[in-house]
């Protein structure tokens, strides 16, 4: 499956995974106790902070996975294979 | 606090819904022109926003209220989704696009077999499942509504029914869904206008939202920190920011906190209005790379002012002061600031529309074509010989949206405020996830069956009623709410909410659980306990495969045997897509496969396949199986057929990769022969400048020869000093002669391996120093000096002493023709090095630029300008390289022009007899 998504170019799959991995791991008990504090960071709960920047930061890594210039991505395949 | 009156609010949402109609007539004209407006990943992001109906508009704030970050999950799933929408929502693009499927049902049914059971069996599950959920969309409005004109709920007893706001909102939101929902019957189910309209609705969400938002925190209060100090002093507060109490895991719920992620993990992709955005609608299935991440963007964004906005209400207000969910009117009303008020009730009637629209659009498609087609073919008003049946579609289908539309409204009605509408939108989230296991485990797993899909189905959409839907009834007062704590008929085993004394689960994750436990359970167990049939094991190898195909507009095979007639395809398609349409299905087929016209296309098993899919896309997979096979003989497709295709297809494969591989191969050859061709033709170039070379080599002695002998044949009485002077010339021109034909012959030998060898153990030392004698005399005669440094002991080498003693003449012969008139010197030296013998003879004479270096070992290749060069044969150094090389050493040159040149060869040490195994001419000695 891995290699027959790579037809449409686009990001490798794996990294995609990698990333909703570490997603699924940062968004989930048990690492979401790191962040229950009762500290401010600048004014705000920790809490809030924290999720809203882990968000954020996810998103990040998305647009970087996806937005990579083409030339750094594997070729499509030949069809006839 | 501040009112509107009633009449304002009706006319801007009027002015609102009459946008939202210029929008949708906008894109559709341009489209109409080729210049659409939604081809872009930035709309098509923005119409996927349509997640994000009243109930996040106005529930977020009161789920926040309430449980702090509790509304979090529900976006968080959807952020897990998109980081893997490359992967699995692109692929069903490219499943839904090539095999014309329209809904979430079409999808199922069509993977497993084209089943129209399981198509009715989704619609119902959807329609059961949906429509408290459109309910509670009309409530948002309403509410809203009832929010800026300060009017209570039972106030409005008073007004005719026809009076109703709410249900006007209704009615021209159903005008809306018809005109640009079912304006045409399209092939593709696609919907410019309202994919147009729906981007629009977005932006306005966020855009009010944000407004408020902006508001709330730095216009009512001094930024988010001061709302948060604030906070402080309200009792309660403080812990809507943390997990849950202070005690860390145990108190905080994260069985609920990681179903509610992969609940709506599932929902973005399976609401019925997601699947419509995302994969009915999409344009070109690479936008879904750049759309995932702006989505998730768009998510955040309006998030971020959810918290602010709660506990702003709640400082503001006081605890209990007002309804939550209406903060985002309520508190720009308290401070008079209508316009805003009237802004964010605008924003949240924008959420509330778009999903009803698109909602109501992707139900409708389920109901007409999976509902109501099948029954009307059973009842043969759609058989042969019914006429055009287009209008009929697009009638059925209009009735639909309206009956759906209506549906939710008397369901708010009923059942306006009673806690089966507030819980309904997870409620809801959770039907639909009972499609998870069927549809996704059908794109990926070739073993799932029909049975398998509609057991887990049907068994997890009854524990969802059981565990979810019989519990919110029975709180709403509809059951007795006994059920609930000592179960059916007083089994408490059975107590919908803690089935089997399961405790310690909140009722969602609880419902959830066992119905996914039982969903997966029967899937799995029913696919692997009876093989799927040919229909279903074809229609997998096409979905799971979908990627492997050649051609993105073809399905890689075709899964159909039996005969069919030409006319009876054009009539049905006729009759199903409208005269124009066929004709053009059938014109671009014609083309296709390069027919003359439509009457020259064979009615063949690509057509039938062909047509059957372009019927799918206006009736569904499963009717239009069922048309299709009823104007053609077909055979029944066995699993035996499945696999002798698998295996032609596989074949034709095979030839067409081993044709591939012959033509690589055969390209090869072709480059080699090239390769080798151009080598003789150098070679035969060489041979030609050989010979001009050596013709003009041994015409100029014979000139002289002829000129004197001429010369002395006409003057008899010459002087015999003289002719003593011109024979000696003759004589040194006639040795020059045989000197060259020697050499050339030597040349030629060596180049055929004619040669003679005669090997033996020599001293180099001697044979270097008996050259010099030979010479000396000719460096003596130009006044030059020759310096030896032969070392002191060097090991013998194995070689043919007389011609390693031409190679050392011919180097010190040259080194005297090319040193100066004054003061020229040689050096001749032998070194040993690791495994060889070099030989130098350096001359301190013009020397010999770098790229000609290569060259004067070609023959007749002399260094510097022809004009001014010294004599020679230009055999000598070719030569030199022949026996230096026979004797596995090597020979060189290094020089730059003025700096005189070092000729050197290497021997290598320790070859004792190699030389003579040499292939050597069989007529030697």
């Amino acid at each position: 499956m891995t290699t027959r998504n790579r037809d449409g170019g686009g990001p490798p799959p794996e990294r995609l995974v990698a990333l909703f991995a570490l997603a699924l791991a940062v968004l989930n008990f048990p690492l979401l106790l790191l962040w229950d504090r009762p500290v401010t960071v600048l004014g705000l709960p920790l809490l809030g902070v924290a999720l809203f920047g882990v968000w954020a930061a996810l998103i990040g890594l998305l647009i970087w996975v996806s937005e990579r210039p083409a030339a750094h991505r594997r070729k499509p395949r030949r069809p006839l294979r | 606090m501040t009112v509107l009156s009633p009449s304002l609010v009706l006319g801007v949402s009027a002015g609102y819904l009459l946008v939202l109609f210029a929008v949708a007539t906008f894109a559709e004209r341009r489209a109409a022109q080729g210049r659409s407006v939604i081809g872009n990943a930035w709309v098509y992001a923005l119409s996927w926003a349509v997640y994000c109906s009243a109930w996040t508009y106005f529930g977020s704030v009161g789920r926040a209220a309430v449980g702090g970050i509790w509304f979090l999950p529900i976006y968080l799933g959807p952020l897990l989704a998109m980081l893997l929408a490359w992967l699995v929502l692109r692929k069903m693009v490219r499943i839904a696009q090539t095999y014309r499927v329209t809904s979430i049902a079409d999808f199922i049914a069509t993977r497993y077999g084209k089943s129209p059971a399981l198509a009715a069996v989704v619609t119902l599950i959807t329609v059961i499942g949906i429509v408290p959920y459109i309910a509670l969309q009309v409530k948002g409005v309403s509410a809203g509504y009832e929010v800026l004109i300060g009017q209570a709920e039972v106030q409005r007893t008073g007004v005719a029914w026809w009076q109703d706001g709410t249900l006007a909102v209704t009615l021209a939101l159903a005008a809306f869904t018809i005109v640009f929902g079912t304006r045409h019957l399209d092939l593709s189910e696609r919907h410019e206008g309202m994919v147009a309209a729906v981007a629009f609705e977005s932006l306005v969400k966020l855009g009010a939202f944000l407004a408020a938002g902006v508001f709330v925190t730095w216009g009512l209060f001094d930024g988010p920190a001061d709302i948060w100090a604030r906070a402080r002093d309200v009792p309660d507060l403080q812990s809507l920011l943390r997990l849950k109490g202070a005690t860390g895991a145990g108190d905080f719920g994260h069985a609920q906190w990681f179903a509610l992620t992969i609940l709506s993990m599932f929902s973005v992709l399976l609401l019925p209005r997601q699947f419509q955005m995302m994969v009915v609608e999409c344009v070109d299935e690479r936008h879904v790379l750049r759309a995932a991440w702006i989505f998730s963007l768009y998510l955040l964004a309006i998030n971020i002012f959810v918290l602010p906005i709660a506990l702003g209400g709640l400082i503001h207000f006081g605890p209990g002061g007002a309804n939550p969910e209406t903060f985002v009117l309520s508190l720009p009303l308290s401070q008079n600031a209508t316009a805003l008020a009237l802004l964010a009730y605008i924003g949240g009637m924008s959420a509330a529309t778009g999903m009803l629209i698109v909602e109501t659009v992707a139900v409708s498609t389920m109901v007409c074509n999976d509902l109501v087609m099948p029954a009307l073919l059973r009842m043969r008003v759609m058989g042969a010989g019914a006429g055009d049946v287009t209008r009929l579609l697009l009638v059925i289908r209009r009735v639909a949206i309206l009956a759906v539309l209506l549906l939710g409204y008397v369901y708010f009605r009923v059942a306006g405020d009673v806690y089966a509408l507030v819980s309904i939108g997870l409620i809801s989230f959770a039907a639909v996830a009972q499609f998870a296991p069927a549809l996704f485990g059908g794109m990926y797993w070739h073993g799932g069956t029909a049975a398998g899909a509609m057991g887990g189905l049907l068994g997890g959409f009854a524990v969802w009623a059981y565990t979810l839907l019989l519990p919110s009834m029975a709180k709403s007062g509809w059951l007795p709410g006994g059920i609930l704590d000592q179960g059916p008929f007083g089994i408490a085993l059975l107590a919908p909410e803690r089935l089997f004394g399961i405790t310690g689960l909140d009722n969602l994750t609880h419902g959830l659980f066992w119905s996914m436990l039982v969903n997966v359970t029967l899937y799995v167990g029913l696919s692997l306990a009876r093989a799927p049939s040919g229909r279903e094991a074809s229609q997998a190898l096409l979905f799971v495969d979908v990627f492997d195909r050649a051609d993105a507009a073809e399905p890689q095979w075709i899964f159909w045997r039996g005969r069919a007639r030409l006319p009876d395809l054009v009539d049905l398609a006729t009759r199903l897509l409208g005269r124009a349409r066929a004709d053009k299905v059938f014109r671009d087929y014609a083309q296709a496969v390069g027919a003359r016209d439509i009457s020259g296309i064979t009615a063949d098993a690509r057509l039938v396949d062909h047509v059957e899919r372009q019927i799918a896309g206006a009736v569904g997979g499963a009717s239009a199986r069922i048309m299709v096979a009823s104007v053609v003989q077909e055979e029944p497709l066995g699993i035996t057929d499945v696999i002798e295709i698998l295996d032609e297809a596989s074949q034709i494969r095979g030839y067409a990769r081993a044709l591939e591989e012959k033509s690589r191969s055969l390209e090869a050859v072709m480059d080699e022969l090239r390769a080798a061709n151009d080598a003789l033709k150098s070679l035969d170039q060489m041979k030609d400048d050989f010979m001009s070379s050596v013709t003009h080599e041994l015409r100029t002695p014979l000139t002289s020869i002829r000129a004197l002998s001429e010369l002395m044949l006409d003057v008899p009485d010459m002087d015999p000093d003289e002719r003593a002077e011109f024979l000696r010339i003759v004589v040194s021109e006639s040795q020059r002669l045989s000197r060259l034909v020697n050499q050339v012959l030597d040349m030629a030998k060596m180049e055929s391996g004619h040669a003679e060898w005669c090997s033996t153990e020599i001293d180099l030392r001697e044979l270097l120093t008996d050259a010099v004698h030979v010479t000396a005399e000719l460096f003596r005669e130009r006044g030059a000096e020759v310096v030896m440094d032969l070392g002191d002991d060097v090991p013998r080498v194995f070689a043919d002493r007389d011609r390693l003693m031409q190679v050392v003449l011919n180097l010190l012969s040259n080194a005297a023709k090319f040193m100066p008139d004054q003061g020229g010197r040689v050096t001749v030296t032998l070194r040993q090095e690791a495994q060889a013998l070099v030989v130098g003879v350096r001359d301190n004479g013009p020397g010999i630029s770098a790229d000609q270096h290569g060259a004067i070992f070609d023959r007749f290749q002399q260094a510097g300008d022809p004009a001014d060069r010294p004599p020679g044969t230009g055999l000598g150094l070719p030569i030199s390289r022949r026996i230096v090389e026979h004797f596995g050493g090597r020979i060189w040159v290094e020089s730059a022009p003025g700096e005189g040149a070092l000729f050197a060869f290497s021997l290598p040490l320790g070859r004792q007899g190699e030389g003579e195994h040499e292939p050597e001419s069989p007529d030697r000695g």
